[in-house]
């Protein structure tokens, strides 16, 4: 439930999931278009993080190569270096906050990492050092990402919170599929996972890091 | 109860919990600066830099830059390399970032005083924000409430965490006051009174020179850290 919490200490107030840069060019307005935004995602690039979590959660003593081959099929769908930049961050802040509650053999393997791992694949390590299961971790994927948006959109324009919390939870219900679909995900080789990025998704990123100014990473 | 109702026993440096396993490892003093907006973080900043930039190696994450030209006004009048400051976004939340989740300015800490490794004086600039900001201990070491005279006179006496428990309250613009009409001496006198013996400085920052008396009390920060 932690590792669910907003308030847990892992930066993730500074995300905002493209929200920010999808703000600008007047793609989210309303609830309306948030709504049309977060099920965008969640058919993208939600997605991949949810099987990249569920996938690692599913580890106990994983060996640096499987790691390895994970950051660069995970790397291979993220094409924007800003996200990719991004996404090592908040994998670095999540695993340096996580550290201080959860420990283990497969957080030991991730900290160990040459480069900073990925956020889901961290996320997915707490979840099984918790003693949690592929299907906890692609839940707690989605919870994070529209969180991240739900949460910007209400800072970046003043949307109703309430009616924003409506829109979360009615997107929530078609994520259900995710919990099963989290037990294949678990066992199938890393190059068969998801591999559905978006286009928008990674252009406004490359957009959104070059900014004069900007309130949040990504 | 109210933030500034709370007794300041409460917060004494005497009864805070141990440093963070490592952070005793680390050689740099992290001090946070905070504020309303406008009461003069960034200069201050500034001048610190210039003032100890000779004797100290120094970076700087900053959480209130708005426009790369705020950057670059501070890398001026800071006269510090480029690679030595840092932005940071906050989100929208300043005191999120430095109070609640301070993940992402730790991070850019670690990751400026490991780049330079030998950095004796790290300064973390929050975003301009209201009387209830305060520092995490697990971000700073020591931590500075800058408030500004044209911004009332009363701000003192309406206490909150900033003015109560920072480790030195600056009273900034006081060359402003006659232009204003806010009492210098009263305030300070408030905010003695709310600070159970912790420092207060009146500054004027139109020059770096103003921020002198300051930079000697970071100093003094520093060498108490390392006997």
């Amino acid at each position: 439930m932690m590792l669910i919490d907003g308030r847990f200490p892992a930066g993730g107030h500074t995300n905002s999931a493209g929200v920010e840069a999808a703000v600008r060019i007047g793609d989210i307005r309303d609830d309306a278009t948030l709504e049309r935004y977060l099920r965008g995602r969640l058919a993208t690039t939600g997605r991949v993080d949810a099987a990249f979590c569920a996938h690692v959660a599913a580890l106990a003593n994983p060996t640096d190569a499987v790691l390895g081959v994970i950051d660069s099929e995970y790397s291979a769908r993220m094409l924007s270096p800003q996200l990719r930049d991004a996404s090592r961050r908040f994998g670095r802040q999540l695993l340096r906050a996580g550290s201080t509650v959860w420990s283990g053999p497969i957080v030991d393997a991730v900290a160990r990492s040459q480069s900073d791992a990925h956020q889901p694949v961290v996320l997915g390590a707490f979840v099984a050092a918790a003693g949690g299961t592929p299907d906890n971790a692609a839940a707690l994927s989605f919870h994070h990402l529209a969180a991240a948006v739900t949460s910007a959109a209400i800072r970046l324009l003043g949307l109703d919170p309430m009616t924003v919390a409506a829109v979360q939870a009615r997107v929530g219900c078609e994520v259900d599929q995710w919990m099963v679909d989290a037990e294949l995900w678990a066992t199938s080789p890393v190059a068969e996972l998801p591999a559905c990025g978006g286009s928008l998704t990674e252009i406004l990123a490359e957009d959104h890091g070059r900014w004069d100014a900007r309130l949040f990473v990504a | 109860m109210p933030p500034h109702d709370i007794p300041h026993d409460n917060f004494l440096q005497d009864s805070a919990p141990p440093d963070r396993v490592g952070a005793t490892a680390r050689r740099a003093v992290r001090v946070g600066i905070g504020g309303p907006v406008g009461s003069g973080k960034t200069t201050l900043v500034g001048s610190l830099c210039a003032l100890l930039r000779d004797e100290l190696s120094i970076v700087v994450v900053t959480n209130d830059i708005f426009t790369s030209e705020d950057a670059d006004a501070l890398r001026n009048a800071a006269a510090l390399p480029t690679e030595r400051i840092v932005a940071v976004q906050t989100g929208c939340c300043p005191h999120t970032a430095i109070r609640d989740d301070i993940a992402a300015n730790l991070d850019a800490v670690e990751q400026l005083e490991t780049l330079h490794g030998d950095v004796d004086l790290t300064l973390v600039e929050s975003g301009g924000d209201n009387l209830t900001a305060i520092f995490s201990r697990g971000l700073v070491d020591v931590q500075v409430f800058v408030l500004d005279t044209a911004g009332g006179d009363d701000v003192p006496r309406k206490g909150g965490p900033g003015v109560a428990m920072a480790d030195l309250l600056v009273i900034n613009k006081v060359d402003l006051a006659q232009y204003v009409g806010s009492d210098v001496n009263q305030m300070l006198s408030d905010a003695r009174d709310r600070r159970d013996g912790r420092p207060v400085i009146p500054t004027s920052l139109v020059d770096q020179s103003g921020a002198r008396e300051v930079a000697e009390w970071v100093v003094a920060q520093i060498a108490a850290r390392r006997q």
